[in-house]
């Protein structure tokens, strides 16, 4: 029923459409990344340094001479990867808080509800930097900082599905019959609030997507030799009087894509769910 | 008012509580003694800063004693000394930065709000008009794009490319000898790129908002009311409409505040401002914790403040906040 509407939104409005093909292009490209007929992203060449757009290198070559095309491509990988674990990450903290605190309320909910006030205090970017401060950089705490940091909204939506759910009939006549309380979460009231978190999550992805490259640019990201999006952006900043390729490829790659998640995310919200439609 | 005021910084106590308590969880998330992990992490630090680590967060004793004794600091204002060379108070280092970081914040908010309102309001009133089209264009890049990305674009184009703007800093090396007018046209043209900038992505989301509020409240039946009483489109509309579509959009603007702090590390970092931000990122990188502490607690503190701006703001404008029992 779902796939049904999804599929009648992406029909309707052609932004969804761009949006939906974007992302599946790109997720195709990450994942074939190892057979497309594109040079080494790691072989340096010492005589092709930072050479301008060309046939042999259409995106030109960087400061060590790899081939950027190369790279801007294997960064699709990083940056999806980092996208849909931190992504997963915050939905799997959100939605078990948000169910736990919306079904049974009370003080736990309370104190759940109190935990996210407090959390949406910290200015995430001043968390995430606090954090890595106390850890060593690298792909997988990246990935845990940004889920560990990002799931306040998950939790709150959740929680407001939970919160009118279980008073409707069948969810009471669950009750009625004497289904335990975590098989009404699970199995009846959990499923059906799922809509709001599918589109959370393709937001999501492009939010961490920006997390990611900001951190990877500012260097205590993703660290080299691997490419990511935000540390060729690094390196176009280092030669930005002479090599503006540097800077512009990365930079597009990142706003086509995460304007493509947001275009695809909203439209679903708007076809799915137009109750929370203007919300963000 | 005033009751209303007292019962709302009530609210805000628990919260304060919680936010020491995350701060003071950070610094023992590590694994192990955290103080040896630390010291594993820097090579720099010293057998006299660690014994000073050690007393400041009182390593010896168990962890509510340990929590209390740092809140009791923490209250005081006293974040301890910072590890850089020149070992001096955090407190002392913050209290240089954060004018700066907040002068730039708050221009850019206005900036932000002065531009938004307008454009959303006229893009709800004209809709799906060729400005009503572009806006939403506008909005859809400006919640994608990197800002870090365009201020390294505008940076080429402006700075390096023109020459009509410098390139980083907060003054020319010459500032001293200007005249009064040079002086405030150095600081313009050093604040012109930042402010911009950092205005960006929140213009985008805030001119979304004005529109979709605006469109709600023209959904309303005093609107209806206002027109058959035969008031020009233009009355119903910037008289009826637009101040009441405001209401919400001050506390949206209230919520922007983290944020704009957080995304003034990459700014301060890019256009090479000494403020909060780069203050912070260098405490990262330099892992001196207590100032990476007083910071991020601080940060926290600056958003709990704006988030009470924008209540008292809205409870000043709409009465029947203040008098409804919520808050």
């Amino acid at each position: 029923m779902i796939w049904g509407s999804v599929w009648g939104a992406l029909r309707r409005n052609p932004l969804t459409l761009f949006g939906g093909c974007v992302v599946v292009f790109l997720f195709a490209v990450a994942v074939s990344a190892t057979l497309l007929p594109i040079p080494d992203p790691y072989a340096i060449d010492a005589d092709a340094v930072l050479e301008v757009p060309s046939f042999a290198h259409p995106f030109g070559t960087d400061e060590l001479g790899r081939d950027v095309l190369s790279r801007v491509v294997y960064g699709a990988r990083i940056s999806l990867w980092v996208g849909f674990v931190s992504v997963g990450i915050a939905i799997v903290i959100g939605t078990l808080l948000g169910s736990i605190g919306g079904y049974y309320g009370g003080w736990v909910d309370g104190l759940i509800m109190r935990f996210v006030d407090v959390m949406l205090c910290f200015p995430t970017f001043f968390l995430i930097l606090a954090v890595i401060a106390f850890l060593e950089p690298n792909i997988g705490t990246i990935m845990a900082i940004i889920g560990l940091t990002g799931w306040m909204g998950v939790c709150r939506l959740v929680r407001a599905e939970f919160l009118s759910l279980k008073e409707r009939d069948f969810v009471q006549s669950a009750r009625a019959l004497g289904v335990g309380n975590l098989r009404i979460i699970a199995r009846h009231i959990l499923p059906n609030s799922l809509t709001p978190v599918m589109v959370a999550a393709i937001l999501g992805v492009a939010g961490a997507i920006l997390t990611e490259s900001a951190l990877s640019f500012l260097g205590i990201g993703v660290q080299p030799p691997t490419p990511s999006w935000g540390n060729i952006l690094t390196s176009g900043k280092d030669n930005i009087q002479i090599a503006w390729w540097l800077s512009l490829f990365p930079g597009l790659a990142i706003l086509l894509t995460v304007l493509s998640y947001n275009l695809l995310g909203e439209g679903l919200r708007d076809a799915l769910d137009p109750r929370l439609r203007g919300m963000r | 008012m005033l009751s209303y005021l007292a019962r709302r910084t009530l609210t805000l106590i628990p919260l304060l509580f919680g936010i020491t308590l995350v701060s003071f969880l950070v610094i023992h998330l590590a694994p192990g003694s955290p103080i040896d992990v630390l010291a594993d992490l820097n090579p720099k630090m010293t057998a006299e800063a660690k014994q000073r680590l050690i007393t400041y967060y009182g390593l010896d004793k168990p962890l509510h004693e340990r929590y209390w004794q740092w809140l009791r600091r923490f209250l005081a204002l006293d974040f301890g000394v910072s590890f850089s060379a020149d070992r001096r108070a955090v407190m002392d280092k913050i209290k240089e930065a954060l004018p700066i970081t907040i002068t730039i914040n708050v221009l850019s908010l206005l900036l932000i709000f002065l531009v938004a309102v307008p454009i959303g309001a006229y893009s709800a009133s004209h809709l799906y008009s060729t400005f009503d089209k572009v806006l939403t264009v506008f909005v859809y890049i400006g919640f994608a794009i990197p800002t870090f990305w365009l201020a390294l674009l505008t940076l080429i184009l402006f700075s390096v490319q023109l020459e009509w703007l410098p390139i980083s800093g907060l003054s020319s090396l010459d500032y001293p000898q200007l005249s009064l007018a040079g002086k405030m046209w150095d600081l313009v043209s050093h604040l012109i790129l930042p402010v911009l900038l950092s205005a960006f992505s929140g213009l985008a989301g805030l001119s979304r908002y004005m529109r979709g509020s605006m469109l709600e409240v023209m959904r309303q039946e005093y609107i209806t009311a206002a027109r058959s009483k035969g008031l020009s489109e233009a009355e119903v509309i910037y008289k009826h409409a637009l101040r009441n579509a405001l209401l919400p959009v001050v506390t949206i603007l209230g919520l922007s505040v983290p944020g704009l702090i957080g995304g003034s590390v990459i700014f301060e970092q890019i256009f090479g401002i000494p403020g909060m931000g780069r203050l912070f990122f260098t405490g990262v990188m330099s892992r001196d914790y207590p100032l990476v502490m007083g910071i991020l607690t601080i940060g926290a503190f600056l958003t709990l403040l704006g988030n009470l701006l924008a209540d008292v703001s809205y409870a000043i404008v709409d009465p029947r906040i203040r008098r409804g029992g919520a808050g």
